[in-house]
């Protein structure tokens, strides 16, 4: 993804003989970077504006949700509800919804899951990442071709709803984690990962008395630091947006995640009042202002692993896309 | 390093035992042989089983009569019964699967050529810079939830968002995005394209860079323009990462966009925006009717298993390589 057709070097057609006859006239000869032709002005132009227009759909409206969080309530209203800038730096909304109530707890809920999933994905993963590299070893063939077939057919909403409540799980946080705990998909990127460590490397190890678990960790695990920074990114990102398992799963509303919460009370609009947010405040700052302050929050998580996952992400894709 | 480990083909992570003297070793030898990794192995491997084969046993229901107070097994056997609205044709499950089929067409040709039209905007960008501070903008959407995705959307184009305040700030009357049911499949379309256009491009722009740049040097030099060079060597470059796609998503063509359509089904109603996920989903968990859902939800599973190998035996009998090879 690093090279371009247009580098800085300029390929020339049609340069030699340039010496001994005259040049020929200038437009019958293209002038090429890299074997292309260099865009007109107006293709320049077209290009320019499209892909400004790309960038600000995804800019504006961040920007507009940032600046209705933190403007004070006259200038919302004003603006029918929404502002793409601020007048002034506000964080009432931020304090009444942090000050406990449905979404401190929610935040709290989200913050758990995310976290405790993310480390014990990451370590189920990549221990069974791990065995399934050692093919020689005791059913790990068949082991393998269970996680390549079940990437193929997915169970279905409803049967997984009755394992999921056979097993006991139903209202309990847990169902958040458990059964999205290991992804067949990045089982296979870590097994592919470790089986590019040199064998010798291990076999030195052995040699001098590392049993197995000393081998993954000592050795396997710190090699594929990046390898495990990414998958355990994008285990994090998948717990942090889970939506519909906690609707499935989680009837108790004091148990919801920061995804369901967003969902009732700005994609549905339902009414927070003073005793769902028990804050200590004399007035309630403008409803659109709480709304697109929980947004806020739901959006700060990702944009801190941003930078980091765009760091890795292509290669992640790709090493998928190729060794899967 | 020594001279038996040369010799065997190298396995990826060396061998347990030493390779000197190979007897044939009993299973259960084998297996104390391996127990450390086995235990390794043993918690995925469990979860793995559990949440996707036991699940997968699980759609006997299907066959049953299930009633949540019997059980899976104590339910009675009621043969193809369960199966008999996709037969006689239930309106509702023929509107669904209406709605399924116009939707992946529509996404298939409005959402799939986007990406590529903007990787090769990108990758005819000069500036290093420029092209990297516009993939990051656009790669974000793509890993926000769908909640948010909708709430952003509500935003903008709701009752009070900012497009309709604009419009009525200037004496204009305002637009009924969000709950028109006749634009419903443009609106997540669009949703769609804002979301993973910009992730999309990574594939593309991967397989464009391994194009050989002297093919273009050489054209050139024959006197090709770019659309020339364009239409003779960037699209037959990306001609096998194309087919790829289109085969995964002829296998996913009837799953579409199910928690964007639940998040908006209130504000449009059930004859516009329900496909079979949803119809799964309302009918099942949501009505009661488990084993009636269990029965569309195990077709549609079936028939996308189907179309996956399917599209890859075509893709190789066009000489592509497809996803696998078999």
């Amino acid at each position: 993804m690093t090279t371009t057709q247009y580098s800085t070097s300029q390929a020339s057609s049609g340069a030699s003989g340039r010496k001994t006859k005259a040049p020929p006239p200038p437009r019958r000869r293209r002038r090429t970077v890299n074997g292309v032709e260099p865009p007109g002005l107006i293709m320049r132009a077209i290009k320019g504006v499209v892909l400004t227009a790309a960038c600000a759909a995804v800019v504006l409206p961040f920007l507009g949700i940032l600046s209705t969080s933190i403007s004070s309530p006259e200038h919302v209203t004003r603006n029918g509800g929404f502002v793409i800038l601020p007048d002034t730096l506000n964080f009432g909304a931020y304090q009444s919804i942090l000050s406990g109530g449905v979404v401190t707890q929610a935040l709290a809920v989200s913050g758990f899951v995310t976290i405790a999933g993310t480390l014990l994905s990451l370590f189920v993963t990549s221990l069974l990442g791990y065995a399934l590299a050692r093919p020689g070893a005791f059913g790990m063939k068949a082991m393998l071709l269970l996680v390549l077939f079940s990437l193929l057919f997915s169970p279905g909403m409803i049967p997984s709803y009755l394992v999921v409540k056979e097993v006991g799980l139903i209202d309990s946080l847990w169902a958040l984690i458990v059964p999205s705990l290991v992804s067949g998909f990045n089982v296979i990127v870590i097994r592919a990962f470790f089986s590019q460590i040199p064998s010798e490397l291990l076999e030195s190890a052995r040699i001098d008395g590392a049993g197995e678990w000393q081998i993954f960790s000592r050795i396997c695990l710190p090699l594929s630091k990046a390898v495990l920074a990414v998958i355990g990114l994008f285990y994090a990102v998948s717990y942090w947006n889970a939506f519909f398992n906690a609707l499935l799963y989680l009837n108790d509303s004091a148990k919801w995640p920061l995804q369901l919460v967003l969902r009732t009370y700005v994609v549905n609009n339902a009414q927070l009042d003073q005793g769902d947010l028990s804050g200590v405040m004399e007035s309630m700052p403008p409803q659109p202002s709480i709304q697109m302050a929980i947004l806020v929050l739901s959006l700060v998580p990702i944009l801190i692993v941003y930078p980091f996952l765009q760091k890795h992400f292509a290669k992640g894709v790709l090493t998928g896309a190729v060794k899967g | 390093m020594s001279i038996e480990t040369r010799r065997k083909p190298p396995s990826p992570l060396g061998e347990t035992t030493t390779p000197v003297k190979r007897r044939k070793q009993s299973w259960w030898q084998r297996m104390w042989r391996d127990r450390m990794l086995l235990a390794f192995a043993l918690p995925g491997m469990v979860l793995l089983l559990l949440f996707h084969y036991v699940a997968l046993l699980g759609n006997v229901i299907a066959f049953k009569d299930y009633q949540p107070f019997l059980g899976i097994w104590e339910s009675v056997w009621t043969g193809l019964e369960n199966f008999d609205v996709l037969f006689n044709g239930d309106p509702d499950f023929l509107n669904a699967l209406r709605n399924t089929l116009v939707l992946t067409f529509i996404q298939t040709v409005f959402v799939f050529p986007v990406p590529i039209v903007l990787a090769l905007l990108l990758n005819s960008l000069l500036s290093e810079r420029i092209k990297k501070l516009v993939q990051s903008i656009l790669y974000l959407p793509h890993f926000l939830s769908w909640v948010i995705v909708v709430a952003i959307f509500q935003q903008m184009f709701g009752g009070s968002g900012m497009v309709n305040n604009f419009l009525r700030s200037n004496g204009w009357a305002a637009l009924d995005i969000l709950g028109n049911p006749d634009t419903f499949f443009a609106l997540l379309t669009s949703q769609v394209i804002w979301k993973d256009t910009g992730w999309g491009t990574i594939l593309f722009l991967a397989a464009l860079s391994q194009i050989d740049s002297s093919l273009y040097e050489a054209t050139a030099v024959d006197g090709a323009g770019r659309w020339r060079q364009l239409w003779h060597i960037t699209l037959p470059g990306l001609r096998g990462i194309i087919i790829l796609l289109l085969i995964l998503k002829l296998g996913d063509s009837l799953s579409v966009g199910f928690e964007q359509i639940i998040l908006q089904q209130a504000a449009v109603g059930v004859q516009a925006s329900e496909v079979l996920d949803t119809y799964v989903y309302n009918n099942g968990i949501v009505g009661g009717s488990w084993g009636v859902s269990t029965a569309v939800g195990l077709v549609k599973g079936l028939i996308g298993v189907v179309l996956v190998l399917a599209a890859n035996k075509i893709a190789h009998a066009f000489g592509e390589n497809g996803v696998y090879k078999a």
